[in-house]
């Protein structure tokens, strides 16, 4: 399927329904620019996503958007982040091979001598408790307003 | 000659902690400088006279090295080459636990006022949708004692620096078992100069750096149960307090 981004671009992607669990006690980390391009990823993150870590750095974050998130999620991570302010959320990720896997996710600004460097993304296992009812409340936001 | 002062985050076994008394004797040596090591065997204790500016050089947890940088000007010097802080949940052997997901509502957790470790045991609660509300935490002084809780019966969960964790005696250490280990790969302790001792700090740098090709030295980061030390850039501090910030609710 066709998925297009916030900045007009699009790229085909396959999408398999199959989730791979998130590994207990590990944290995904990564880093972007003030654009959303990847800075820095840990090993978690090129094991979860399946991308190498080449194919990680210098490419937006986005590649990550699974096609069942709404988009006001994101626009709410933005506004949050933007503003200088932490945000917390339930996010459905797309792997390279088109299968998915939920992560709780916090995203802060990085403020270096009061200017904004960039963002600071760590995400963690979420409860199977709340990955249920976020998929059934995005997929009413996506009802009420297609991305 | 001023005596400056080192301390140690206090959440280190009797046997690491004689590794940094002869630290200590390799620092004044090497640095032609007197330093007293001033041990705390509660983190209160410590953050007090931390807050009295009575510390002048500490190793610490990665969750009070953010305070010591943002609130008291301290400067991260270096950090131990191929470790982080990691932790450990563990269960009696005879526990009726296999996994987080098997916790339930009411799970009484035995742990120490080791910040760190307490931020990531509590995260590894989370997908079994606990936390501080719906927990019973009991904070204790040590280690040891966060063991005894379980060997008693006390507590059901228990949380570990897995250092210290693999510090335990065997008896008690073979009486339990890991339900979960963080792997979080990116955190770690910090050899921080607070600033009574900036002038020290490109001395002390090169000769941290150096330690590991020197005899002396090496024998030194033997005792330490260390390999080495790696300079900390004023980025990879700014990035790890980040990493703090993201994990704290």
């Amino acid at each position: 399927m066709l998925i297009t981004y916030h900045d007009g671009s699009s790229r085909e992607i396959t999408i398999i329904d199959q989730e791979v669990p998130y590994p207990d006690g590990k944290l995904i980390v990564s880093r972007t620019d003030t654009a959303g391009v990847i800075t820095h990823a840990n090993q978690a993150f090129i094991e979860m996503s399946g991308y190498s870590l080449d194919e990680l750095i210098g490419i937006n974050h986005n590649i990550l958007r699974h096609p069942d998130m709404p988009a006001a999620a994101f626009n709410d991570l933005w506004v949050t982040i933007q503003s200088g302010k932490k945000w917390h959320g339930y996010v459905k990720n797309l792997r390279k091979d088109g299968a998915f896997y939920w992560v709780k996710a916090t995203v802060i600004p990085n403020i270096r001598n009061g200017e904004l460097m960039g963002y600071t993304s760590v995400r963690r296992k979420p409860s199977r408790s709340k990955v249920d009812a976020c998929t059934a409340l995005y997929a009413q936001m996506k009802m009420d307003v297609p991305n | 000659m001023q005596t400056y002062t080192l301390s140690v985050s206090p959440d280190f076994s009797p046997e690491h902690l004689s590794g940094w008394f002869i630290f200590n004797t390799w620092l004044q040596k090497s640095l032609a400088t007197p330093f007293h090591l001033e041990l705390y065997d509660e983190f209160e204790l410590q953050r007090r006279d931390i807050q009295l500016d009575k510390i002048d050089l500490i190793y610490a947890n990665p969750y009070d090295a953010a305070m010591l940088v943002r609130e008291k000007g301290f400067q991260a010097v270096a950090r131990p080459a191929n470790t982080s802080d990691e932790a450990v949940i563990a269960v009696l052997n005879s526990s009726a636990y296999l996994s987080v997901d098997d916790l339930k509502e009411g799970a009484r957790v035995a742990t120490t006022h080791d910040p760190d470790v307490h931020m990531m045991g509590m995260i590894m609660l989370e997908p079994a949708d606990l936390d501080r509300s719906n927990v019973i935490v009991t904070p204790v002084h040590s280690y040891v004692i966060v063991a005894k809780h379980l060997l008693k019966g006390q507590a059901d969960i228990g949380f570990f620096l897995k250092d210290a964790f693999h510090d335990l005696s065997g008896l008690i250490r073979d009486q339990m078992r890991v339900l979960v280990e963080s792997q979080i790969d990116v955190i770690h302790h910090t050899l921080l100069a607070g600033p009574n001792v900036q002038h020290l700090i490109p001395q002390l740098l090169d000769n941290l750096l150096q330690m590991q090709d020197d005899v002396k030295g090496k024998a030194v980061l033997d005792s330490m149960q260390m390999t080495g030390w790696l300079k900390m850039e004023q980025e990879d501090t700014e990035f790890m307090i980040d990493l703090i910030d993201t994990l704290i609710d």
